[in-house]
């Protein structure tokens, strides 16, 4: 038990990342997909912060009566993940968004349909 | 002057030029740009050779930060190769992407096509020439957002979901890259690939390394197409305006390329740990599927533009059959290959460009008798056809003797006729557009059609021309190839 609270975030972390790419796969509705790839994305950024905490540290400047830091640089590449992110999924919505209007469906399984009759 | 700054310069040429075709708003405009900044860049990347071979590796601290802790941009022969032939083969396209795009978009949007178009090439040369593991995620996630917009402005709507499921499956092997490049990043503390490769030999049979490696080969292979991860392609380069598909057959899954030989050889070190694991086997048998399987689906397609994109699926498999050797030879073949596909597969997409510009249709049924209407086109499918199956006198002939000389070597001659065997369905394949053209009655679409305007034709000629002259002449592919081979395994850096 005390293994796993240690652990947390690494638990956490793998929770999400299954979790997020099972929706991916397994729902056929392009919006829900999104949110899958969405989660997915998130698991990764707790993946890179979780091992730059520094028990104890506060935020690296410099200041009297503080000498243990947390490690900036994950937050600095997770800043950036998470705008590549949000671009990802902005781009991913407008296309559902033309998507809809092109077909009238965002399904999967009704888009094959339509698309084998084409 | 200049010089020193030329890594750089590399990439930031294109990445100033795309927001100034963004600003400008009219096509005509943003089309020289473009062109200017393709070949500028193409330019530095010839620059960058010649520094190369003159004084070995080049390492440029951008920002003036030192590396390990700055980025560090660092130029060898294996990615100076790769660089050549991505901004090459842009140099080639972008003249002819004039006419087509011009028929097809208000000027507004020919100048976002262009500006999608430089930041794709931004980011597949910025990938190319970094030396930071983090870097190369950013670069990779700019051009693959790019190539969906590139891919989603496609003629048919089908383009639209084929965009889709490449941003879902795209997105999922970069997010695979970066989970590969932390947990790197955690047991090292270290971000500059070639920090790594010190770093990594002490570690190297811990899980998260591991595990690491794991999700890198994943992930890049989603990225270059390997079977079975490559459903994303077909449709994506079937629909995609001409442009789009001749490029990113071109240089985005040749850059998958590189960064699986970077990774398996620069950062693992020098091909003993790739020998170790279960990836050579794997990669092997892979490789033998996706060459026989997408050869054999391309035999079924009726759609020409999907035939040629299911054999750049077996044509992978053949890259990558090099790469599982981990010998000199093998990984020769390999590079070779990577330069000769890139240039032959952006050339049959150009002139079937022609062939959509004047006929409108992909199907092989439509294009009946078209060998006497457009007698240029054909004429150039036709050649890049004989290197795509690999007659004597074309690239695809020296691509193939590397591969049979690497199977050879390791006493694989079951390897040497399965390379054979595949090569006839490569013919058969081929042989089919090439009945349909020359010897069937013009179909009802192709009574009306003449020939393609030479604005499209001389692009397209010059990597008919390139691979004519690759293969006679190797001094640039195999030549350049096998040094940069050896210093993949030397893992000298």
């Amino acid at each position: 038990m005390t293994t796993i609270l240690a652990d947390l975030n690494y638990w956490v972390t793998v929770f999400l990342l299954v979790g997020g790419l099972y929706i991916v796969v397994a729902h056929g509705n392009m919006i829900k997909k999104l949110v899958g790839l969405s989660i997915f994305q998130t698991s990764v950024y707790l993946l890179f912060i979780s091992p730059g905490k520094v028990l104890g540290g506060t935020a690296p400047i410099i200041a009297e009566g503080f000498d243990v830091y947390s490690n900036p640089l994950p937050h600095v590449l997770i800043l950036t993940a998470i705008v590549v992110g949000v671009a990802t999924i902005a781009l991913g919505l407008a296309l559902v968004v033309r998507i809809h209007k092109s077909y009238g469906t965002i399904e999967e399984d009704e888009l094959h349909d339509l698309e084998s009759d084409a | 002057m200049i010089a020193a700054h030329l890594p750089a310069l590399q990439v930031v040429i294109p990445l100033i030029a795309a927001p100034l075709c963004a600003i400008l708003r009219r096509g005509t405009a943003a089309w020289v740009i473009a062109v200017a900044a393709n070949w500028l860049a193409f330019a530095v990347s010839i620059g960058l050779l010649f520094r190369v071979l003159d004084e070995g590796v080049i390492s440029y601290a951008m920002g003036g930060w030192a590396p390990p802790i700055g980025i560090e941009y660092r130029v060898d022969l294996i990615n100076v190769f790769v660089l050549l032939v991505v901004s090459g083969v842009g140099a080639a396209i972008i003249p002819f992407a004039r006419k087509g795009t011009e028929a097809r978009f208000d000027s507004t949007n020919q100048a976002w096509f262009y500006t999608m178009y430089l930041l794709a090439l931004t980011g597949l040369l910025g990938v190319t020439i970094t030396g930071d593991a983090f870097n190369i995620f950013v670069f990779l996630e700019i051009s693959s957002l790019a190539s969906y917009v590139m891919i989603a402005m496609g003629r048919d709507k089908r383009a639209l979901t084929a965009a889709y499921q490449y941003l879902i499956m795209g997105t999922v092997g970069a997010t695979f890259i970066v989970i590969g490049i932390g947990l790197l990043w955690a047991m090292t503390g270290t971000l500059n690939l070639y920090d790594l490769a010190q770093r990594i030999p002490d570690i190297e049979n811990t899980r998260p390394v591991l595990a690491a490696l794991a999700f890198l080969t994943v992930g890049i292979s989603l990225k270059l197409a390997l079977f079975p991860l490559h459903l994303w392609l077909p449709n994506a380069y079937a629909y995609a305006p001409a442009v789009t598909s001749a490029f990113l057959a071109g240089t985005a899954t040749k850059v998958g390329i590189y960064l699986l030989l970077r990774f398996f050889f620069t950062v693992f070190g020098g091909g003993g740990f790739f020998l170790s694991t279960p990836l050579p086997e794997m990669f092997l048998v892979l490789s033998i599927v996706a060459i026989f399987a997408a050869s054999t689906v391309a035999l079924f397609q009726n759609n020409v533009k999907r035939m040629f994109a299911y054999s750049s699926v077996a044509q992978i498999g053949f890259i990558t059959l090099g790469i599982s050797y981990a010998t000199e030879t093998g990984l020769t073949a390999a590079l070779v290959h990577l330069m000769n596909h890139a240039i032959m597969k952006a050339g049959i997409f150009m002139l079937l460009g022609c062939v959509i510009y004047r006929l409108a249709s992909m199907r092989i049924d439509d294009m009946a008798g078209i060998g006497r209407k457009m007698p240029f086109t054909m004429a150039g499918i036709v050649i890049l056809g004989l290197s795509l199956i690999g007659a004597p006198g074309t690239s695809g002939f020296i691509s193939k003797f590397w591969l049979v000389l690497a199977a050879m070597e390791n006493g694989q001659w079951w390897l040497v006729a399965l390379i054979v065997i595949a090569s006839l369905i490569t013919m058969l394949y081929v042989g089919r557009l090439v009945e349909a053209a020359y010897f069937r009655e013009p179909s009802e679409k192709a009574k009306n059609v003449r020939e393609a305007p030479l604005a499209m034709l001389i692009p397209a000629y010059v990597l008919v021309a390139a691979t004519i002259y690759l293969g006679l002449d190797t001094t640039w592919s195999a030549g350049l190839a096998q040094d940069a081979a050896a210093s993949l395994l030397s893992a000298a850096y």
